[in-house]
């Protein structure tokens, strides 16, 4: 599903990710782990395609195909999908309205018909309850004045609409009490699927217990240092990032 | 969403001078030599057929407007205008007066069509679903059709080009023209009475609601020609209206001056809804050409809780100045102002509104949303006063701006003056960016650029267009997106 070689990204004069290679498979739920400042957000960032995070070699293929050229909105048609580690609000506009835009210009971009009204609103319905989330806070305008846990399981629910082929959590642990946590993994784990493949980026092995990685990817220095299954998370649970942290001084 | 779909698509079609009322209609028409005299007066007075004290009324306001300098305190920049260098008459040749509308120039009637305008009454009857809009459309100095009148006049609303009704309903003319702003009120405004050729003049008898919206539609077509049109509204005790007014203007390399006056009066319990799409042709990418704007509108709530307001969509002309205003006479009377005013390209915009307090609990709010894009500069100009005797008066102003790009402005000037101790003002004020991370927010979830400032924008003016009524709501929304069009790299 998704193919990374050799990536190295500059943003501004410093180059962050130095050489990174990572292979996700469909179906598969991978864990990037990493201590703080090693890249990891900007990784989401690049993949998603945002400005200023430009790509000096190397390459990211989805599905077979290079996407760094493509703009944010033909990577998302094309099933990129990124939970913000910080949810942008933008005031004034219902949650509501932004979901069916959302929505409908992906399915513009692939050539679907678009979503009516009556069809689209029982999709966010479902979705919303399956997720605690109320009625009226899709009413309200979207992430304004929600809380930390509001905004990410509002991240949630937007995947649960968009049914990415790709989906990358940004620290979506961040900031969640324990049942907001489970709720949140609940989410994740409905939409697993074969077709469809997790990035899942986190300090703690906590989110782990919840959402079980297939495969672990220990991130430092801009590259993935090593990468092995479930076992490593609880490894580096133990003993820390020390090891990576020294490999780095050497 | 089939809204904003259509808007994307229309966007996408348009190239960076994206006006599309540039077109004009080659048309013959009836002018008065170029430049300001006396005669001309009396030539716009006779044309008109005026009576005497009317013909007087406009040499009076000449002669003083001669001895008035024009106003530099605005934020808006433009070379000196020449007023000798302009015409004050044109009228389409073929419409010697009032007729009925089969009469009306073909020519004139595709004109319309084409900027959207319904003129044929059946055709309006036809589709049963649009809500029937009576409109008066002047073009240039003259109105050439109204429809709806006999409709309305079952009613007893009496809706008609301003100068039928100074044939028509002298002593309404009379008693009320000029009685909300002076002749001497400001350089334009007494330039306008001076010259004023043409506009919408409204009754709504006591009591009565208007069964429909009114309109009119302003086109400028003629070179070199000024738009002086004068609208006057008089809504009697207990009733109400709601008045819809659009204009556009051919493309043109020189600027053109629109320096309109609109006087409304509300008697007791009466209430006066005024709704603009101000579209003017704004200049090109690089500046060139436009209208200048420089209109004085302005409410009296002469009546015991009369109310009145202002909403307005503004996108056009080169050079905005404009402050519909209202003055809150009657005891327990309010006034309003929903504002958007978008800028782009070199655009100028300075305006905002007053509310005078000078009854007894009187209200007044203000929602002002400015949109600054390209390298334009866009102005909040607002004056908030309570009177001695405004026991009681309350004004709520909120004033935001957004700034979409780096090279444009945005300021705010609000005056706020009261002598009345038990008076209370609100003023709140913002200024923000669309954020790089709001883009990428939106555009990480499917939407364009494009799109993506569309929905925000729209979110930031929301308050403002649930003002409108329903369909110049969905037409102000189109036209803000286009109005916007490049503004994001």
């Amino acid at each position: 599903m998704l193919e990374i070689r050799d990536l190295h990204v500059s943003v501004g004069e410093r180059e962050i990710l130095k050489g990174l290679t990572l292979s996700v498979k469909a179906g598969e739920v991978a864990a990037i782990m990493g201590p703080n400042g090693t890249g990891k957000s900007t990784l989401s960032y690049v993949i998603a395609g945002r400005e200023g995070y430009e790509a000096t070699t190397g390459d990211v293929r989805l599905n077979g195909e290079n996407i760094l050229e493509l703009d944010p909105a033909e990577r998302a048609a094309k099933g990129v999908f990124l939970a913000f580690q910080y949810p942008v609000e933008i005031p004034g506009v219902a949650t509501m309205t932004f979901l069916k835009a959302a929505l409908n210009a992906q399915r513009r971009a692939r050539g679907e018909p678009e979503l009516q009204t009556p069809e689209f609103m029982k999709r966010v319905k479902e979705a919303a309850a399956s997720l605690g989330i109320a009625q009226d806070m899709l009413r309200r305008p979207l992430n304004a004045g929600f809380s930390g846990g509001e905004k990410k399981r509002m991240e949630i629910l937007q995947m649960a609409l968009l049914q990415p082929r790709l989906a990358i959590l940004d620290e979506t642990d961040s900031g969640l009490d324990i049942d907001a946590l489970r709720v949140v993994a609940d989410g994740v784990n409905a939409l697993r699927s074969p077709e469809r493949a997790f990035i899942v980026i986190t300090h703690y092995q906590r989110l782990l217990e919840y959402i079980r990685p297939d495969s672990v990817h220990v991130m430092a220095q801009g590259r993935i240092m090593r990468s092995g299954g479930p076992e490593l998370a609880l490894e580096l649970e133990e003993r820390g990032y020390q090891d990576y942290i020294a490999q780095e001084a050497a | 969403m089939a809204a904003r779909q259509e808007t994307v698509a229309r966007v996408e079609s348009i190239d960076v001078d994206a006006y599309k009322y540039g077109f004009s209609t080659d048309i013959e028409s009836d002018k008065a030599p170029k430049g300001l005299n006396e005669d001309i007066v009396r030539f716009i007075s006779a044309k008109k057929g005026e009576p005497q004290w009317l013909t007087d009324w406009r040499l009076d306001a000449y002669r003083r407007w001669l001895t008035m300098p024009e106003p530099r305190w605005a934020r808006v920049h433009y070379p000196r205008i020449d007023f000798q260098d302009l015409y004050y008459y044109s009228a389409p040749k073929s419409t010697p007066g009032p007729k009925s509308l089969d009469e009306v120039d073909p020519e004139l009637l595709r004109t319309y069509e084409k900027l959207g305008i319904p003129l044929r009454e059946q055709e309006i009857l036809a589709g049963v679903e649009t809500r029937r809009v009576a409109v008066d459309a002047v073009f240039d100095s003259v109105s050439v059709a109204t429809t709806f009148k006999a409709e309305l006049a079952k009613a007893g609303v009496i809706f008609c080009p301003i100068s039928e009704a100074v044939q028509t309903h002298p002593e309404l003319v009379r008693k009320y023209l000029g009685s909300v702003v002076p002749v001497t009120d400001n350089f334009y405004a007494t330039l306008n009475s001076a010259v004023f050729s043409d506009g919408s003049f409204v009754y709504v008898p006591k009591g009565v609601r208007c069964p429909m919206e009114l309109s009119t539609y302003f086109r400028i077509n003629e070179q070199n020609t000024g738009q002086f049109e004068r609208t006057l509204i008089i809504a009697d005790e207990g009733s109400y209206v709601s008045y819809l007014e659009g204009c556009t203007a051919p493309k043109r390399d020189e600027n053109q001056l629109h320096a309109a006056v609109v006087e409304l009066v509300a008697l007791d319990d009466a209430e006066i809804k005024y709704s603009t799409v101000q579209n003017w042709y704004p200049g090109d990418s690089e500046g060139r050409g436009g209208i200048y704007n420089f209109v004085t509108k302005r409410g009296d709530c002469r009546g015991r809780n009369s109310h009145i307001s202002w909403t307005q969509v503004e996108t056009g002309s080169a050079i905005t100045w404009k402050y519909p205003s209202c003055i809150l006479r009657g005891d327990g009377s309010q006034g309003e102002f929903y504002s958007i005013a978008v800028s782009n390209g070199y655009q100028q915009v300075d305006s905002g509104t007053k509310m005078l307090h000078l009854g007894k609990n009187t209200k007044s709010r203000i929602i002002s949303k400015g949109i600054s894009a390209g390298r334009s500069q866009n102005t909040y100009r607002g004056q908030v006063s309570a009177h001695r005797k405004a026991d009681g008066a309350r004004n709520f102003t909120q004033c935001d701006s957004l700034l979409i790009g780096p090279n444009c402005g945005a300021h705010t000037v609000p005056y706020i003056e009261s002598k009345n101790p038990s008076a209370q003002f609100e003023h709140e004020a913002t200024t923000s960016k669309i954020s790089e991370d709001q883009l990428f927010y939106a555009m990480q979830r499917g939407l364009s650029a494009e799109e993506a400032t569309a929905l925000i924008v729209n979110g930031f003016v929301r308050d403002v267009l649930q003002q409108l009524p329903m369909e110049f709501a969905v037409e102000a929304q189109k036209l803000i997106s286009i109005s916007l069009e490049g503004s994001v790299g």
